[in-house]
């Protein structure tokens, strides 16, 4: 007790008021345990679905597995466009808390600078929260870990493995297997089911077929923490792929064609003139799917579409040409046909003829002396068609031409395809309300004026005339499997009509076509292949739509186009070919036969890769 | 021991201990669910920690009980300079965390002495105005102390820890209030000092201006400033009727909440107990304050009775600004949950704090 000695002992001496003032705190206390209570209540009774929800949200992050596109094979099982997998930076924007630091640090990594990868974040204006950005598509294996090792500095940053096209032949073909890209806004919104970032068929056969090839896209539900890194895989559905395409293409002859072609600008096109499969199209200069594949580059952009020659046009189906001299075999048709000549039927030559004020020339200005239309195929002999064409008048003419596909699109599954113009009266009226002049017709009649045509529409014509007059789709795929190789569809041959002229006309063309190569006085010698007898014709279009004067590159581009079609072999012809060659700078015998007749010997005689396609029987096409 | 007398033991303080030993078990459970990881090896080294404390605290809670409380009425001026000196000390010796610096370290301890000066200031204020026999101080009167409370308030901002330095104010303020200052003097008191708060304004850290611009819009920076608050609120919400289950808080284990085992501690709690949880403890809270309530009003002198209503205010404040601030009713300010955050000085302060409680409680007849 000692300790307790030292103080007095006191009255009990609180105060009634304080007594008074600490029950109103304890009265206080209640009051606010009764507030934050209610304020419980409400968050975690009220609104706890709403809350569970969003921390669910929080924490599961919904990725979409891209499926690996279809595979797209030759005509022969060789393989022609690929995928293989590609490591792409993903960055999801609301898991950087310091966006700019995280995009410093992502851009020393890359190697890139820092506005450039903000521009592309900020790029994709549809895109639901907590969905991942493509920052940077196919890094450098050596990138992939340095960004894993940095990892805690770079909160939102994700490395994904997606497949990614490649086309192992580089340029091979590129024109008709096209090119993949992201989504565009628009493309997104003609889609519903495209999601954005998605890979899609941006030209080509990729284009065409992309809802075959894009196959359906799998998910995975990923928990991730407060930093947006995967803790773990909750549920996942897997993928599917796309279907596989089975072409018509001969990648051998495709290849071969390409580089007969050499470095000349032009189209070079092969069909099966018994069902319309193509089996090599090519179109110069051409360019690489690949870079699209693996996103391209700005410079590249630039490159591809500053470039005066237009890399990324396919000349096969999107360019039209004057056909010159080619067009007369669909002319000679027409004039058959119509009976305004027949085999008796002689025409004089003197190396040009008078028509009102003009004179127009023949090519041989020594003129070919007597002609009928044997030797004005064989011969190429412009006063043959001037005159006869003439006769015949533009509107018969053009009703002719047309039946063997020119003056529309040809129905080729690619993109943007032109139809070409074949004038008539009508046209010329709907077009400039002028009057047909009769002049006009001895330019159209050799296939000047207003005529132009596409390579593709060529072949058809080269191939309608080779089958006896029926006109097929062009096609090329053949057949469209599944990822495990069961059928899912088979492309039958389309007829999509008939010349509609006697047998013995088509007959007389062909004998006249044959003669162009096989005749020692043929314009078309040039196209010959041992073994093979080969029938063509020789074109050579003037361009007069361009003067000497306009600019730069003027004068090549006012060079004539060298133009050569055929078939072969000419008694069954099994292949049919036009090709082109832009501003050649030389005729189309000179310059287009020997590369047709090159290609065809490859196609007949190759000792190496697939042998000659057996022959598959077509009834016949007209019963 | 000829201190203890049996009437000691016949009065001995049960119920308060109880509670709040109950919350401390809470906080120490929530401390593990908040620090730990699936590849903890073992319970989380700073539950540990805080369970040692725990300990500690316990028996600076039993120290608190074993002597006459009206020995601190004298020595209360001694207590309050120990208190500004260590605080005093830390701009020189202390160590830095978090961008301030807060602590003084021994050995392997640390201490936080803002913590001891709360615990100081109570017994000074108590000693300050149980001297008096009026009730109705006039300003002049109350001047003094507002000095006394103002230089340690100083000092604790200068750290900076805006929270303890807020907290130490409002302590003093509502202690002042309870020992009878008339409210009149403090409406006039925050007259001039609200015509001079936009002043303040510049004088604020930046963090801590934007904590406060935040709070006035949480949505308007969902990502940045207001992102605590709302993921909070996330937690809070998300734990519906029964929770999400001890260890199982995602938005604990994720990383989306801030200082989730100290200021946040309550967020985890509730994501992970839910509603019932979260009630069960709210009534904890109030049972500890309205026990205190009772030990003051039946305190045997004003000193007594002016020591309990100190703590009582520390933990009412602490208590309605914690959880005002997790569910986003109030501005993040960094202010710890009584008996449940991490912290050892906190925790030992307020449990000897709590001991003087019981002291008052058994010598209530004692003389």
């Amino acid at each position: 007790m000692a300790a307790f000695r030292r103080f007095r002992v006191m009255p009990r001496e609180v105060p009634p008021e304080l007594v008074r003032r600490i029950m109103v705190v304890g009265a206080m206390a209640t009051l606010g345990i009764a507030l934050l209570i209610s304020r419980l209540w409400f968050l975690q009774l009220i609104r706890g679905d709403q809350m569970r929800a969003t921390s669910e949200n929080n924490r599961i992050r919904l990725t979409r597995l891209p499926a690996a596109r279809g595979l797209v094979y030759d005509r022969y099982g060789e393989l022609l466009v690929d995928n293989r997998p590609s490591f792409d930076v993903v960055l999801v924007p609301e898991d950087a808390r310091d966006r700019a630091a995280t995009l410093d640090m992502l851009a020393a990594n890359l190697k890139e600078p820092a506005e450039e990868l903000d521009r592309r974040i900020r790029a994709p204006s549809r895109r639901p929260p907590y969905a991942g950005i493509v920052v940077e598509r196919d890094v450098e294996w050596d990138d992939v870990v340095a960004l894993e090792t940095h990892q805690l500095e770079l909160p939102g940053v994700s490395i994904q493995v997606q497949p990614r096209r490649t086309y192992p032949h580089g340029e091979l073909a590129s024109h008709l297997l096209g090119y993949v890209g992201e989504a565009s806004d628009r493309e997104l919104a003609d889609d519903p089911r495209r999601r954005p970032g998605d890979i899609i068929g941006k030209g080509g056969l990729e284009r065409v077929w992309d809802e075959e090839l894009r196959g359906t896209a799998g998910g995975q539900q990923v928990e991730v923490d407060a930093l947006g890194r995967r803790v773990r895989v909750l549920e996942e559905v897997p993928d599917v792929p796309g279907d596989t395409l089975i072409l018509t293409i001969d990648r051998d002859l495709q290849a071969f064609a390409e580089q007969a072609m050499g470095d000349h600008r032009g189209a070079f096109v092969a069909l099966d003139p018994r069902n319309g499969e193509i089996l090599a199209m090519v179109s110069k200069p051409a360019y690489d799917p690949n870079w699209f594949a693996r996103g391209i580059r700005a410079s590249e952009w630039r490159q591809l579409t500053t470039d005066p020659w237009h890399p990324l046009t396919n000349r096969a189906t999107q360019g039209t040409f004057a056909p010159g001299s080619i067009f007369k075999v669909a002319v000679a048709a027409g004039l058959l046909a119509e009976r305004v000549v027949d085999r008796h039927t002689h025409v004089f030559c003197p190396g040009g003829t008078q028509f009102g004020n003009r004179w127009f020339r023949c090519w041989n200005r020594n003129g070919h002396g007597s002609v009928d239309l044997h030797t004005g195929i064989m011969q190429s002999c412009d006063v043959f068609f001037y005159l006869s064409g003439q006769r015949l008048g533009i509107d018969r003419l053009a009703d002719y031409v047309r039946r063997f596909g020119l003056g529309y699109p040809t129905g080729v599954a690619l993109p943007h395809e032109a139809s070409g113009i074949i004038p008539d009266s009508d046209w010329k009226r709907r077009r400039f309300d002028a009057p047909w002049y009769p002049g006009e017709t001895l330019s159209v009649a050799i296939g000047q004026g207003y005529v132009t045509v596409t390579p593709l529409q060529m072949a058809v014509v080269a191939a309608t005339i080779a089958n006896g007059g029926t006109r097929f789709r062009p096609q090329y795929v053949k057949r469209v499997e599944a990822p495990d190789g069961t059928l899912r569809r088979e492309i039958m041959p389309e007829i999509l009509g008939f010349a509609d002229v006697d047998a013995s006309v088509l007959e007389q063309v062909r004998a006249g076509m044959r003669d162009v190569v096989m005749s020692e006085r043929g314009t078309g010698k040039r196209a010959r292949v041992p073994g093979i007898a080969v029938a063509g014709k020789t074109g050579t279009a003037q361009v007069v739509s361009l003067n000497e004067a306009s600019g730069k590159g003027g004068r090549e581009r006012t060079r004539d186009h060298a133009w050569f079609i055929a078939y072969a072999p000419a008694e069954a012809p099994t292949v049919a070919v036009a090709c082109l060659v832009e501003h050649a700078g030389g005729g189309g015998g000179a310059i287009a036969a020997p590369i047709v007749g090159q290609v065809l010997e490859r196609y007949f005689h190759r000792t190496v890769g697939p042998a000659p396609p057996p022959a598959r029987e077509v009834a016949d096409a007209r019963h | 021991m000829p201190a203890i007398d049996r009437r000691l033991l016949t009065h001995f303080e049960w119920l308060l201990p109880l509670l709040v030993l109950a919350v401390a078990t809470l906080g120490i459970l929530t401390i593990y669910s908040a620090t730990w990881t699936p590849a903890t090896v073992g319970p989380p080294a700073l539950a540990m920690r805080q369970l040692a404390w725990l300990g500690a605290g316990v028996v600076a809670m039993l120290l608190a009980t074993s002597f006459d409380y009206r020995r601190l009425d004298h020595s209360a001026y001694l207590i309050y300079g120990l208190c500004l000196a260590a605080l005093i000390a830390v701009p020189l010796v202390g160590t830095v965390a978090g961008g301030s610096r807060r602590w003084l370290r021994f050995g392997p301890i640390a201490v936080q002495p803002s913590e001891f000066m709360k615990l100081g200031m109570i017994v000074l204020l108590a000693h300050w105005f149980s001297r008096s026999e009026r009730t109705h101080h006039n300003l002049l009167q109350v001047a003094p102390a507002l000095l006394l409370v103002a230089v340690p308030a100083g000092l604790i901002l200068m750290q900076p820890d805006l929270g303890s330095a807020a907290l130490l104010t409002v302590v003093s303020l509502s202690m002042m209030l309870m020992a009878g200052v008339r409210m009149r003097w403090f409406v006039l008191l925050a007259m001039p000092l609200l015509a001079v708060a936009p002043f303040l304004w510049g004088f604020l850290k930046e963090y801590q201006q934007q904590r406060i611009l935040m709070f006035l819009d949480p949505t308007k920076d969902p990502l940045g400033a207001g992102y605590h608050v709302i993921q909070s609120t996330i937690a809070v919400g998300s734990g519906m009727v029964w929770g999400k289950g001890w260890l199982k808080g995602t938005q604990n284990h994720l990383d989306f909440l801030p200082e989730e085992h100290t200021d946040f501690i309550f967020s985890v709690f509730a994501e992970e107990r839910g509603f019932v949880g979260s009630c069960m403890l709210m009534l904890l809270y109030l049972a500890i304050m309205l026990r205190l309530v009772v030990i003051a009003v039946r305190a045997r002198d004003r000193f007594g009775l002016l020591l309990v209503s100190g703590v009582l205010a520390t933990i009412l404040w602490q208590v309605m600004v914690n959880i005002g601030m997790t569910t986003g009713l109030l501005p993040v300010v960094g202010i710890t949950l009584p008996f449940m955050s991490y912290g050892g000085s906190s925790l030992l302060c307020l449990l000897f704090g709590a001991g003087l409680a019981m002291n008052v409680s058994m010598r209530r007849f004692l003389f």
